[in-house]
């Protein structure tokens, strides 16, 4: 974003930059940038707290009555991830014990997804897989897992695309489960130390890491295996 | 041992920057009398468009009333879940809406723009094509400052 501050401004714009890495910004110095220590994602702090963003907003503008720059200034506030706190909810009961556990996980819970999109209106499922393709999409992983070649799984698009809309799906679906807005990561935390989705998106990775395909890094958050 | 964001914060703290050229510091009208848009690095995009793509250096335009968006960055490094509580944890158009309205700002952009971030350490097609192509949309649009918001 710094980057196109100095773009924009060469162009006759004014900018305010919320920058989420201080040492980018002291480093290309845009004309004016607030540094905001809150979760990455997350550049106003607070879902859902328009009191919050408003303060954000504020001391962002305010820097627009500096006459000179580079004016490089940090919001009071600051807001860690939740990343080792996983959101604590409770999966709905195995339906069908014969499926794999993941498969049958992510049936069950297709309600809480669908209650999760309907409160906000917002889904970011849809890349490769609709909603009621995430089973398959676990079915396909946990073949790659076993060391089925990505291409041969019979599934369309890409492993990266199928992972962002596993992770989305279990993400939405846990903000309906814990009925609350949860704390940056912690959702996703929740996925990968406690669904049986996340084990298999993880040996999935693993597996994709042994076949030397060029793109396993990206699988995961390396945050979360690193 | 770091963790969660402060892993990925010193990722970041270390790669490559570009080259930005001379740099300029431009004025703007007193804030009561500018227009404001948003310029965010999520990937945003309306329901059903073409997902964004790995080192994809343009820029995609929404109007002022448009809050039935979605967003598809290739990076799963940040947090989504925010996001998909309220828009305005990224794109913070309610929140301009507000400050136009009790007069702290001139008006709201009809015009604000999603580019993608985690781009290559030369970004050499936003500097010299698709970031100047933007700025003049904005300024079209009668854009006098310019929110940057990263995910």
């Amino acid at each position: 974003m710094s980057t196109l501050a100095h773009v924009f401004e060469q162009c006759g714009l004014s900018t305010v930059v919320l920058a989420s890495v201080r040492e980018n910004a002291e480093q290309l110095e845009p004309p004016r940038a607030l540094f905001c220590e809150f979760p990455l994602g997350r550049p106003l702090g607070k879902p859902r707290d328009a009191a919050f963003q408003r303060g954000v907003l504020n001391a962002a503008l305010e820097l627009l009555e500096e006459t000179e720059g580079p004016v490089l200034r940090d919001f009071p506030e600051i807001i860690h991830d939740s990343t080792e706190e996983p959101l604590v909810c409770r999966l709905p009961p195995r339906e069908n014990t014969s499926a794999p556990p993941a498969v049958d996980e992510a049936r069950g819970l297709i309600k809480a997804y669908r209650r999760s999109a309907e409160q906000s209106g917002r889904t970011l499922v849809g890349r490769a897989l609709q909603p009621e393709d995430v089973p398959r999409g676990l079915e396909a992983f946990l073949a790659i897992a076993d060391g089925t070649p990505w291409k041969e799984v019979g599934l369309a698009g890409h492993p990266l695309q199928w992972s962002r809309d596993i992770t989305s799906y279990y993400e939405e679906a846990a903000a309906a489960l814990s009925d609350h807005v949860p704390a940056a990561r912690a959702a996703e935390s929740w996925l990968y130390h406690h669904t049986e989705a996340g084990k298999v998106l993880i040996a999935a990775r693993r597996a994709l890491k042994a076949a030397e395909e060029p793109f396993w890094f990206f699988l995961v958050p390396s945050t979360q295996d690193p | 041992m770091k963790v969660g964001d402060a892993t990925i914060r010193s990722r970041m703290a270390g790669l490559d920057l570009p080259d930005v050229g001379e740099p300029a510091f431009v004025r703007p009208p007193t804030l009561a009398e500018a227009t404001v848009a948003v310029v965010t690095s999520a990937g945003l995009q309306r329901p059903g468009d073409d997902i964004w793509k790995q080192g994809d250096q343009s820029f995609r335009q929404f109007n002022a009333s448009e809050r039935d968006l979605t967003l598809s960055h290739v990076s799963n490094n940040f947090d989504r879940s925010g996001f998909v509580a309220d828009l305005n944890v990224v794109y913070p158009l309610d929140r301009l809406d507000e400050l136009a309205t009790e007069g702290v700002i001139g008006a709201v952009s009809s015009t604000h723009l999603s580019f993608m971030g985690a781009l290559d350490e030369t970004m050499s097609t936003l500097r010299h094509d698709t970031g100047p192509a933007a700025a003049e949309v904005l300024k079209e649009a009668g854009t006098d400052v310019v929110l940057l918001t990263p995910v």
